[in-house]
């Protein structure tokens, strides 16, 4: 099984259609349309309790609530691809990484394989190898053979970002990826994810607290309102003064600047 | 890292370890005898010593070897699907089952066949309760399924000591021997040593799926896991691993807890290596401690289960405190 079939570029990776989804007393989105194409950028944004994670953990088919309409992977619903080829394509980085029991942080960030593997396999060289490359990705080379449970928080988030790397699917969703980071390396992560989508073309949807960042490195945004309603569009419609004063319910400022290349950055601070 | 020629190694020693740790036990005892005449006893059915190693030490031994394996493969297996190092095989209340089982037989004065067959229908009957109260509407959550084994376990606690208190006098030690686990009372060794082989064989295609399993049920089906099948499979599984064991030998206590962390600090958490080479770590710890509850305090016998503590508990803590285990 390969992880990458040949992707047309000109057509949707991921859609989504008419997604109603509630959790609890929360109605999380209504109606909720979008596509998702190969190289893609994506940002979800919301204010704290709205349902950013749960929605992103029900498109990336981990089940919620109750949810209706349709999640498309290429052409086909989760339950149509199965729990392992589905694996092979998209990979979901969770928003706390929950160790239990000793590991190393090669053999965390290996398990990263198991959907590429059959049932009988031992991971091979060139999975060691793909691991290695992982964690070199995220700095964290020097770290192979610490154990998990010692790691601080932000070492062990990109542990869990070198391990999603090596699971090497064409879809990412990320859960705050830059949960525990500090500044450096939240510039790293999203520099790496944006340098992957640009050169292998794989997408990513992440769930993402500071919009300066997600207009930065996104294409696109989805900011979730509450009560359902939402809005998708380019981060340059998207994440403007106006909508994310509404958004977090606070009054923002927006400042733009030109970066090094002339690319306008946009940030904002309170009011 | 680990690969399948670290696997075989480690099998490979252990599997000699368990017949060293097998001859032992079948030299020793309180009758004295030459390991020449315990060969001559196990080639030679009319050897003098035949009666002796045949029917008494070699059923035992073999059983012994066959729980302890059954007890360290369920324990290790509770510990991925709870998620939780303090698991063991009894916390969902199938030793508590099979407990409440075999005190009715022997409280009816059932013969020993009775008592095996009450004390396994108690130990299916637990599993099939908690299985059924923790799935529910189908979102078996680790806790939803530990606070229900847990509670049976409780539950079938109060009612063995209902029993223990109505019981008889003359039938008061048979109870206690059985509920702290003993091998002395003519065990049948063969659905022990069958259960570890078969249930050992079938966890076998499913180690590499618990590996991703222990970091989470959706870290696990992100990572291509059937999350749902992996944990109804490896809950049988070990279901049936204690109800074959404590069906044969009583609830020995411990094995299940420690020998899976024992040999954890020593081969890793990987469990395609952890799940086999824990098998005969507990079959070779119990087999041992068998032979020294029959060596203690001779003629007189201990039920193996409070040597399995009694051994067990000072190693772990030296272990614990040595290593940088968490």
């Amino acid at each position: 099984m390969t992880a990458h079939q040949p992707i047309d570029a000109l057509k949707a990776l991921f859609k989504v259609s008419s997604v109603d989804l509630q959790v609890g007393d929360t109605q999380v989105s209504r109606d909720l349309a979008f596509e998702v194409f190969p190289g893609e950028m994506t940002a979800i944004l919301g204010r704290n309790g709205v349902g950013k994670s749960t929605l992103l953990s029900c498109l990336a088919g981990l089940p919620r609530g109750v949810m209706t309409g349709d999640i498309l992977l290429g052409n086909k619903n989760y339950a149509q691809w199965g729990d392992r080829a589905a694996a092979c394509w998209r990979g979901w980085l969770a928003q706390k990484q929950q160790d239990q029991f000793s590991a190393t942080v090669l053999e965390t960030v290996i398990s990263g394989r198991h959907p590429h593997l059959n049932r009988w396999t031992w991971e091979s060289s060139d999975d060691q190898a793909l691991a290695m490359a992982s964690l070199s990705a995220v700095g964290m080379d020097d770290f192979a053979e610490r154990d998990v449970l010692t790691l601080s928080g932000g070492e062990r988030q990109r542990v869990a970002v070198a391990t999603i790397l090596t699971q090497n699917p064409s879809l990412y969703f990320m859960d705050e990826p830059l949960a525990h980071l500090d500044l450096n390396h939240q510039i790293e992560v999203l520099e790496l994810m944006r340098t992957r989508a640009r050169k292998e073309r794989v997408s990513c949807i992440m769930v993402l607290h500071e919009p300066g960042l997600a207009h930065r490195y996104c294409d696109s945004a989805l900011l979730l309102f509450g009560e359902g309603e939402w809005q998708y569009g380019s981060v340059s419609s998207m994440l403007t003064a106006e909508n994310l004063s509404r958004l977090y319910g606070y009054p923002l400022v927006q400042i733009e600047r030109a970066d090094a290349n002339g690319q306008m950055q946009r940030w904002f601070v309170p009011a | 890292m680990t690969s399948p020629q670290r696997l075989l190694l480690l099998f490979i020693a252990l599997v000699l370890l368990a017949l060293g740790a097998i001859a032992v036990g079948l030299s020793v005892g309180s009758v004295k005898m030459p390991f020449a005449d315990v060969v001559a006893g196990l080639m030679d059915p009319n050897a003098p010593s035949a009666a002796v190693i045949r029917d008494l030490r070699l059923p035992r031994t073999l059983a012994a070897f066959g729980c302890g394996g059954l007890l360290a493969l369920a324990g290790a297996l509770m510990q991925v699907l709870l998620r939780n190092p303090l698991a063991d095989p009894y916390i969902l209340g199938i030793s508590g089952g099979a407990g409440v089982g075999a005190l009715l037989a022997i409280f009816f004065g059932l013969g020993v066949a009775g008592l095996n067959g009450f004390a396994f229908a108690g130990a299916l009957l637990a599993i099939l309760i908690v299985f059924g109260l923790a799935h529910g509407d189908g979102s078996w959550t680790q806790t939803r399924l530990l606070l229900t084994g847990v509670m049976v376990a409780a539950g079938c606690g109060a009612v063995i000591t209902l029993l223990l208190s109505i019981a008889p006098e003359e039938r008061l030690r048979g109870m206690l021997f059985w509920l702290m686990g003993d091998f002395s009372q003519g065990v049948n060794p063969t659905y022990a040593l069958i259960g570890m082989v078969g249930i050992g064989l079938l966890t076998a295609p499913l180690a590499r799926d618990l590996n991703v399993l222990i970091r989470g049920n959706d870290t696990a089906k992100a990572l291509g896991v059937s999350v749902s099948f992996v944990r109804i499979a490896v809950y049988l599984l070990a279901s049936m691993a204690t109800a074959v064991s404590v069906t044969t030998a009583g609830s020995v206590g411990f094995v299940g807890l420690v020998i899976p962390h024992l040999t954890r600090m020593f081969v890793g958490n990987d469990q395609r290596i952890l799940l086999p080479t824990s098998m005969l770590a507990g079959g070779i710890f119990l087999v041992l401690a068998d032979t020294l509850a029959r060596l203690l305090i001779a003629p007189q016998q201990l039920p193996v289960g409070v040597v399995t503590a009694l051994i067990g508990v000072p190693v772990f803590l030296y272990l614990l405190n040595r290593t940088r285990y968490q």
